[in-house]
């Protein structure tokens, strides 16, 4: 008898995806950061489900936590979840929810659903980090251009560029989702406050390695994701 | 109802707990690698000199109370010891969503550690004024609530919560007793009733040696809480089977009834009555001047105390 291969490629994520229904509502949104997210965990972030509870691991905090199919059916093909806990996704006593939960799924650094928190947790991250002289792990924090619209953000922006946060990546996927928009350029924000601030189309694999792996001493990283606006 | 006789009203005793805190847990941070001090501003200049010795310990965020939560669970989730510090509606009041999804819901913890209490800085007006923070505290489960009533309590409460791991509020008072109580987890007794006693009296902190002077002439047990939550029901069950009456009168420095619920699972297996006093919650009490007049506007003056004690007490 033969086994099935296992879903581990980056081509086999929309049949991952596939193993969870009922989440029309944020379809969209969960599409525009499958790349960012695959991008990460398959060439950026240093920690497998081995090195899950490692202080010296890289972070991934998923600060947009609607829409959160890509990031299971990406931890799963990481091996950080069961296939099987895909298939009863958001039933009463399933880890797996609407929105992720820290405590419940091994490998999700932060429990998220209410927008504007991940920044903030993301700078007390990399602030323990370096207070811990743990130099090697960086922090990174996914964010959507309609998320920026929280004020708390706008607090963690600021604070970041001043305490120089170099060990800290924003990346605010952008499909234009925020209602009174960012005249002049969503990077700006970032840049104005003291952050290297860089853009890449969001569905480009080696654009956004590239965005995301560059260094930017003694400055926080912002990358702008560009993705197709929501329709 | 019997003529109250004149009081002799409780002097409040000024207490240095602020510095007594800044002080302390400056000295920690030199002993304890875990430990991170995490400001908005206010105190900063108290932590100047901890903060030369530890700059990436000691972080004042500017005037940013939703990142200072904010930043407090990301500390707690790498494996430190954070302590946020502001005045209390700045501490928990604004920030309130972060308290609630940066600490408990990730499974963080930080110390939180208030200044200001009720209305300590009555001049400044209302938005200075935190009377709610414990009862909107109490919403969220596994909270540990520290009340102290002297500055000399400060130290003990502090250095247990700076050596756990769980959520904890300590909130400061530049108003209380003249002597300091042990600060055990559960109920303190001051003054023990008899038998035939008309009850209990649990004095919350700030508000012992009122409600001492207060009761001078009850035949009641006064038991003192430096602790809210968890709240000593066994030992307030305790205290009420060995009163003639299982009557009981919660007095709290912040709003009145806070406690209330606590009281009510406490004796939910006997017939029983409680009455609730601390800062009135059916009006907005508009008024500037000094502490002791929001005392008496609230009723939370040894006069005021003793009267309702004596409605309650006295049927």
């Amino acid at each position: 008898m033969t086994t099935a291969p296992p879903l581990t490629r980056y081509a086999d994520l929309p049949a991952l995806i596939g193993l969870m229904t009922g989440d029309e509502k944020h379809q969209i949104a969960a599409e525009s950061t499958r790349e960012v997210l695959w991008v990460l965990y398959d060439r950026v972030l240093d920690v497998s489900p081995e090195t899950a509870d490692d202080p010296d691991r890289d972070r991934f905090l998923l600060s947009k936590g609607h829409g959160p199919m890509p990031y299971y059916a990406v931890l799963a093909a990481k091996g950080f979840i069961d296939l099987a806990t895909l298939r009863n996704w958001a039933e009463f006593d399933s880890p797996l929810g609407h929105h992720p939960d820290r405590v419940l799924v091994p490998g999700v650094e932060i429990s998220s659903g209410s927008l504007g928190h991940g920044l903030g947790l993301g700078v007390g991250t990399a602030m323990g980090l370096r207070a811990q002289g743990r130099t090697r792990p960086r922090v990174f924090v996914l964010l959507g251009d309609g998320e920026l619209d929280e004020g708390s953000n706008h607090e963690a922006i600021a604070a970041a560029g001043r305490l120089g946060l170099d060990n800290l990546t924003a990346v605010v996927v952008d499909n234009d989702s925020a209602t009174h928009g960012w005249p002049g350029g969503i990077g700006g924000r970032f840049a104005q406050e003291g952050w290297e601030a860089r853009s890449a189309p969001g569905r480009d694999q080696p654009a956004l390695y590239d965005a995301l792996t560059d260094p930017h001493p003694g400055r926080p990283l912002a990358v702008v994701a560009r993705v197709r606006p929501k329709g | 109802m019997t003529a109250a006789p004149i009081e002799q009203a409780a002097p409040v005793v000024a207490q240095p707990m602020r510095e007594t805190f800044t002080d302390h847990v400056s000295a920690a941070l030199d002993a304890d690698p875990r430990l991170a001090v995490v400001l908005a501003d206010i105190s900063s200049d108290r932590f100047a000199a901890a903060a030369r010795r530890h700059p990436d310990r000691v972080v004042n965020l500017g005037i940013r109370e939703q990142l200072m939560i904010g930043v407090a669970g990301g500390l707690a989730l790498t494996g430190m010891r954070p302590v946020v510090h502001t005045f209390a509606p700045f501490l928990v009041e604004r920030p309130f969503e972060q308290v609630k999804l940066d600490l408990g819901h990730q499974g963080a913890g930080a110390v939180l550690v208030s200044s200001g209490a009720s209305y300590d800085g009555s001049y400044y007006g209302r938005t200075h004024m935190a009377p709610g923070d414990v009862a909107v505290l109490d919403s969220l489960p596994d909270w540990t609530v520290h009340v102290p009533g002297h500055a000399a309590e400060v130290v003990p409460l502090l250095d247990s919560a700076l050596r756990q791991d769980g959520n904890v509020y300590i909130r400061l008072s530049e108003r209380g007793n003249a002597a300091a109580r042990p600060v055990g987890p559960g109920l303190e007794i001051v003054r023990s009733g008899s038998g035939r006693s008309s009850g209990v009296v649990v004095a919350v902190g700030p508000m012992l040696d009122r409600v001492l002077a207060a009761t001078a002439d009850l035949d009641v047990t006064v038991a003192y809480a430096a602790t809210v939550r968890p709240f000593d029901r066994d030992g307030l069950s305790r205290l009420a089977a060995g009163a003639g009456q299982a009557d009981v009168l919660v007095v709290e420095p912040y709003l009145e009834g806070t406690s209330a619920h606590e009281v009510a699972a406490a004796l939910g297996d006997r017939r029983h009555r409680q009455c609730s006093l601390g800062v009135r919650r059916d009006t907005e009490v508009r008024g500037y001047g000094t502490p002791a007049d929001h005392d008496r506007a609230h009723g939370l003056d040894t006069a005021g105390i003793a009267a309702r004690a004596r409605d309650f007490f006295l049927v």
